[in-house]
């Protein structure tokens, strides 16, 4: 018992797991969700963002298109040229795919790196849940290991460690791959910033040099045009003033330049020939001082150039720089190297920048040579030198130039842009520029300005530092605090599964402790039990003797009293002791067949005494259909009704107690003869007992089983209604008043509840206040054979063969009563009728009576309340009255029997003389029925009765008893006990003596037999008694021998009963097993022999009254 | 000494060895079976009694100084002189045999004897203490007068 219930403690606590693990589970997918739909949401936003920046990026370039194209357009204006737009439009598709190309690769990169994110979180939180999973299970598979095992609590906090452990690893991992997505985000970002500042870089670079190319195209154009022009007409057709015009009205053609001239090759010896022509002297062109102010420039100031090899002197030039008309440029240093440089090469070369004439900014100076004849591009430098005729000149204003360049692009504000000329790479010098630096990281572009020995860089550099990354440190601090939040409930709830865990293993030790206790409570309740039995039988036994000598009247009341306690004192120890057997689980119901209706006979003659002194009416009733024997545990099936009808006695103080046995199944059928009572005082409903039974909604039982259903009606005090819930409970008494009024401990019913729960039954019960109560049980038996040899009958077959087809009559007016006589009359094989009315009684009985033979009215039976209050009495006189005149022989006439609940001395007399046979006092059982008959109607083997003056006496009159017992003293003094009350005794003092003894034929009523004997003990001579008794009663069922050579007697059984010192229930057990009947201690106490004995010889007592 | 006192010192032995829990309601039960019929019941009891006692007593004391004791044995005589014992109601015997059976059950030779004694002094007081009765009793009958029955 115990042992199931801590096996069903250990299922409840597995299905607890199993639901936290389900909660954990529907959690961490709600996590998941929650999870994924973050992610999924911050990828979209920063697409979006994405986009955004590539739309700027792509409106940048077409602004810069839109530039360019514009710029074409000047161009084709000012060389008058038509060319067909539709080109230009290719163009810009083309760019603009371009464009859109590299939006949507930025697009396609995005994604990749966001599902190789999304799916990392999905490994790491799968891998997570794997290792909580995994330590959560093994640890559940461990525990199951240990259920079927023994507890060892240690496993199962190690396997909660180890989960700890991975749910540590678990999260670790977690802010693992949420710094690992902060890093790739940050990179990615980097990269982007990165690329943006490549482009536009390269983007300025390119305009630069496009613009820078486009002025230097320029300029080679005007070369050629000078070329063209002024040399190639005869005279020129170009001056200063032409020349200075077509400048300036060209001006926007060359947006950068802050001005053009043309200097002219002059020799040495044409020198004068050319001062004289021009009107001037060449002039040198810088003063010593580099570093004099530009703004008081004065050509007049300037000296005259020294005498060189060569000279150019400016001839034409722009108005912007008309200052430097007649300086020589080969006397500057940079001038002449730059001259020399462009002759030779035959393209434009620049000079390295310095600061410009006058308007004091940083510019280079571009330099063409002009040629008389066309030379192809293969020409030597040599060539290229002799076929010099001039050089042209024009000054780029570096700062102006790239700023105007800046301001026509968008985002200026968001880079910085330096230009160098790293001609020089170790000492490169800065062309434009602010000359801070810029934040973070630079970008380097090289410019090709048409020169190749010179060379220039654009670097660019964000204005600002990055900003931080925002979205990715939002990504990777949300990925955090989710993995954080998941790891903080994870480990929450596997610290409360820790501490219910715990709670459990608690409330299993204390389960087990206070388990182990209660057994231990038991185990003392039922030692000390035993052990105040034995004083108590010694204070009951010499309580018996003192009443037995000659006391007065108080002190005979005293004795009485006492002995009466101890009685009760020794009943509710028997009962704590069953509810400690029944609670310790040691109770275990017998299977042996039985009489239901002996049981319930016996049951009633218990109480017999009690409810004829209350005058209450006490009846049994079992149903016909219920078979004559089963098999079940008798003395349990006793106890239950016992305490059931010994409830209904104390409790009731007028009326009837009404014992009824059926079938499950019959009862549905019973409502019919509900309408009256025994008594006459009105019942309690007991329907409404059954119909909380649950067998009554499902009495499809196996086929063998026989459900009955007892029930114990009574017309007492009833069980207040606050007091009804707790009437099963142990030591609750429906009041407390009432243990005060009417004793005892309340056990009872408890007791009973456990023992018809034993036997697979219900009991239930219904009770009103001042009505009566009614307890009903069912229990499951099975049904025996009649011929199971073994069974304890108290009535041989041939005491019922006595009565057998004899004809009755009951004559009641009440139905009930009668058919409660009836039933007891069948038992005997009576046949009887029931006549309720009282003619028809008179008339059956007179008709009977001239019939013969076996139809003939053999009794006729008549309560004493039949038709009223005593009427029944007086019936036989109404016979006879109507007989005068005819003469009708006291022989025809059948036996009159009165049942009576009580008989005053006057009414025994009254009814001799009125004619009755004999008289019946209820509660009606067999034994005193048979008893009664045979003395009236003098059929069976008679014996000599003798009223002994005791009751023991009377029964142990002349009955021949075999003493059995190894020791002289004990032999002796038992025989002379049994001798004192009558008894022939006749020792034997071995159990091989006993068998020897008891070998039928023999003439011993019963035998009594020391359990504890050398060689054979009592149980072992039982045994072999017994089965002697059997094969001799083999024999004579056969044929095969006749009852005449074993005595007459059909069916031997010689009631045989235990000596023991230790009445204990085991031995008590063991008695009944071995085939003995009954058993007593030893030495003899009078009351138990009396009982004991009292059961096989009460059928040959003489009426009670 | 006159009948009355020899009655009265009859009672007051009788109702002391019951007080001291030397004999017990049996014995008295055995004088109440004792009748016209069977004049010396309980003297032919007890005698039967002494006897027996001595026997097993003997049988006892032999077995348990063997160096191999059978302790099978000793506790059928045990319980032979339990039976006996209580049988005529000498009750301080039985208690003692009581405990013996206990020792023979645990195989506890000292306890054994320790209890063999005990069980030795017992019975030499009860048969002591009955036989004095038993003298009481012939000089009562011996002056003529009849025992007094307590009861």
């Amino acid at each position: 018992m115990a042992n199931r219930r801590v096996s069903f403690a250990d299922d409840r606590q597995c299905k607890v797991c199993r639901r936290w693990r389900n909660v954990l589970v529907v959690l961490f997918v709600l996590c998941w969700f929650s999870c994924s739909i973050f992610l999924l949401r911050g990828f979209e936003d920063n697409g979006i963002l994405e986009k955004l920046g590539v739309k700027n990026l792509q409106n940048e370039r077409k602004k810069t298109l839109l530039d360019q194209y514009n710029r074409s357009k000047h161009q084709l204006r000012a060389l008058a040229k038509l060319i067909s737009p539709f080109n230009q439009d290719l163009e810009t598709v083309s760019y603009e795919r371009e464009a859109v190309k590299t939006s949507e690769e930025h697009q396609k990169i995005f994604p990749e790196t966001w599902f190789n994110i999304l799916a990392l979180i999905v490994v790491a939180i799968g891998l997570f849940c794997a290792g909580f999973a995994f330590g959560r299970f093994s640890k559940s598979s461990h525990e199951q290991f240990q259920n079927q095992k023994h507890y060892k609590p240690h496993n199962s906090k190690g396997s909660g460690k180890w989960s700890k452990k991975f749910l540590f690893l678990g999260v670790l991992f977690g802010l693992l791959v949420a710094f690992w997505i902060f890093v790739n985000m940050n990179a990615d970002f980097t990269e982007r910033r990165k690329e943006t500042l490549v482009n536009m870089c390269e983007e300025r670079a390119r305009m630069l040099q496009d613009q820078f190319n486009v002025s230097m195209n320029h300029v080679h154009a005007l070369a050629i045009l000078v070329s063209t022009f002024h040399h190639g007409k005869q005279p020129s057709a170009i001056d200063q003033q032409i020349f200075a015009e077509y400048t300036a009205r060209t001006a926007f053609e060359r947006p950068l330049m802050s001005g053009v001239a043309y200097a002219l090759r002059v020799l040495h010896a044409e020198r004068e020939e050319f001062e004289k022509k021009h009107g001037w002297k060449i002039k040198k062109m810088e003063t010593e001082d580099q570093s004099l102010a530009k703004d008081d420039y004065n050509l007049e100031k300037l000296d005259p150039s020294p005498v060189q090899d060569e000279y150019a002197p400016v001839i034409l030039s722009q108005e912007t720089v008309s200052h430097i008309v007649s300086i020589d440029m080969m006397s500057g240093k940079e001038d002449r190297e730059n001259i020399l440089r462009a002759r030779a090469t035959g393209k434009g070369v620049l000079t390295s920048p310095f600061n410009l004439l006058k308007s004091n900014h940083l510019g280079v100076v571009l330099t063409f040579a002009v040629y008389n004849t066309n030379l192809p591009h293969s020409a030597t430098p040599e060539q290229w030198t002799k076929a010099t005729v001039g050089y042209l000149g024009a000054s780029f204003d570096v700062p102006s130039l790239v700023d105007k360049l800046l301001h026509q692009l968008a985002s200026k504000q968001t880079i910085v842009v330096n230009l160098y000329d790293t001609t020089n790479v170790f000492a490169p010098i800065r062309m434009y520029g602010p000359d801070v630096d810029g934040a973070g990281e630079m970008h380097i572009s090289n410019l090709d300005f048409g020169d190749p020995t010179r060379k220039h860089e654009m670097h660019c550099r964000f204005k600002h530092k990055p900003p931080p990354p925002w979205s990715a440190i939002t990504m990777s601090v949300g990925v955090a605090v989710i993995v954080l939040l998941v790891g903080h409930i994870f480990h929450a709830a596997l610290n409360r599964i820790e501490e219910v865990e715990d709670d459990y293993r608690q409330m299993r030790e204390l389960k087990v402790r206070a388990e182990a206790a209660d057994v231990a409570k038991s185990q003392f309740l039922a030692t000390v039990s035993h052990e105040i039995r034995t004083p108590m039988n010694g204070v009951l036994g010499m309580l018996q003797m003192l009443m037995d000598t000659d006391l007065d009247a108080t002190q005979l009341d005293f004795a009485m009293t006492a002995q009466s306690s101890g009685k009760a004192l020794i009943a509710l120890i028997n009962e704590v002791l069953d509810q400690a057997k029944i609670e310790s689980g040691r109770l275990e119901l017998e299977a042996v067949a039985f009489d239901v209706r002996d049981v319930l006979d016996n049951v009633v003659s218990l109480f017999s005494d009690k409810s004829q002194a209350k005058g209450i009416e006490m009846a049994v009733y079992v149903s016909e259909q219920v078979p004559a024997i089963l098999i079940g545990d008798p003395g349990r099936f006793r106890q239950i009704i016992t305490n059931l009808v010994g409830n209904s006695v104390k409790f009731t103080e007028e009326g009837h107690i009404f014992v009824s046995v059926y079938l499950v199944e019959e009862v549905n059928n019973l409502e019919d003869d509900l309408c009256e009572t025994l008594s006459g005082f009105p019942i309690v409903d007991k329907q409404k007992i059954w119909e909380n039974f649950s067998k009554f909604k499902s009495s499809t039982e196996g086929n063998n089983a026989i459900n009955l259903i007892v029930t114990v009606e009574d017309t007492g005090v009833g069980i207040p209604q606050d007091a009804q819930s707790r009437i099963f409970t142990p030591f609750m008494q429906a009041d407390s008043s009432t243990s005060r009024t009417y004793g005892g401990t309340g056990i009872g019913l408890s007791i009973s509840k456990c023992l018809v729960d034993l036997m697979g039954g219900e009991i239930g019960f219904v009770s009103k206040p001042g009505i009566g109560s009614t307890f009903s049980f069912t229990a499951v038996f099975t049904e025996g054979s009649k011929t199971s040899g073994d069974i304890k009958r108290h009535f041989s077959d041939s005491t019922l063969s006595d009565f057998q087809g004899l004809r009755g009559m009951v004559a009641d007016g009440r139905c009930i009563r009668a058919r409660i006589i009836k039933y007891h009359l069948q038992r005997l094989g009576i046949h009887v009728d029931i006549v309720t009315n009282q003619d028809s009684a008179r008339s059956t009985i007179l008709e009977a009576c001239s019939t013969s033979g076996r139809s003939r009215l053999a009794m006729v039976l008549v309560d004493k309340d039949a038709w009223g209050e005593g009427s029944g009495i007086s019936f036989p006189q109404l016979i006879e009255c109507r007989q005068n005149g005819i003469v009708l022989s006291q022989e025809r006439l059948p036996k009159m029997f009165l049942i009576a609940t009580s008989l005053r001395p006057t009414e025994v007399y009254e009814l001799k003389s009125a004619g009755y046979a004999d008289s019946m006092i209820k509660p009606l059982r067999l034994s005193m029925i048979i008893a009664c008959l045979r003395r009236a109607l003098g059929v069976g083997h008679k014996r000599q009765q003798v009223k002994g003056p005791k009751a023991l006496g009377s029964i142990l009159h002349g009955k021949n008893i075999l003493v059995v017992d190894d020791n002289a003293i004990n032999r002796k003094v038992a025989a002379c006990t049994l001798k004192k009350f009558g008894a022939k005794v006749t020792c034997a003092d071995s159990g091989k003596e006993a068998i020897r003894r008891l070998q039928p034929p023999h003439n011993f009523d019963a035998c009594f037999m020391d359990v504890q004997m050398p060689e054979m003990d009592g149980f072992e001579a039982t045994m072999t008694i017994r089965d002697i008794e059997n094969r001799v009663n083999e024999l004579i069922k056969s044929g095969e021998a006749s009852p005449e050579m074993y005595g007459n007697v059909a069916h031997w059984h010689v009631p045989i009963l235990a000596m023991t010192a230790d009445v204990i229930q085991a031995t008590h057990e063991q008695c009944l097993r071995c085939g003995m009947d009954d058993y007593v201690s030893k030495p003899f106490e009078e009351q138990q022999l009396y009982s004991a004995v009292a059961h096989f010889f009460e059928s040959d007592m003489i009426g009670v009254s | 000494m006159d009948l009355g006192s020899l009655q009265r010192r009859y009672i007051d032995f009788t109702s002391a060895l019951l007080r001291e829990g030397i004999l017990d309601g049996q014995f008295t039960q055995l004088q109440q079976l004792q009748d016209e019929s069977n004049p010396d019941f309980v003297l032919e009891v007890v005698t039967l009694f002494f006897e027996d006692s001595e026997k097993l007593l003997n049988e006892l004391s032999r077995t348990l100084e063997q160096q191999v004791v059978d302790f099978k044995k000793v506790d059928a005589h045990v319980h032979q002189l339990k039976g006996s014992s209580a049988s005529i109601g000498a009750q301080k015997v039985k208690d003692v045999c009581m405990a013996f059976r206990n020792y023979c059950e645990e195989m506890n030779q000292e306890g054994c004897l320790n209890c063999l004694r005990q069980v030795k002094d017992q019975y030499l007081l009860v048969k002591n203490k009955l036989e004095t009765l038993f003298m009481l009793e012939q000089q009562i009958l011996a002056a003529g007068g009849s025992i007094p029955m307590m009861w």
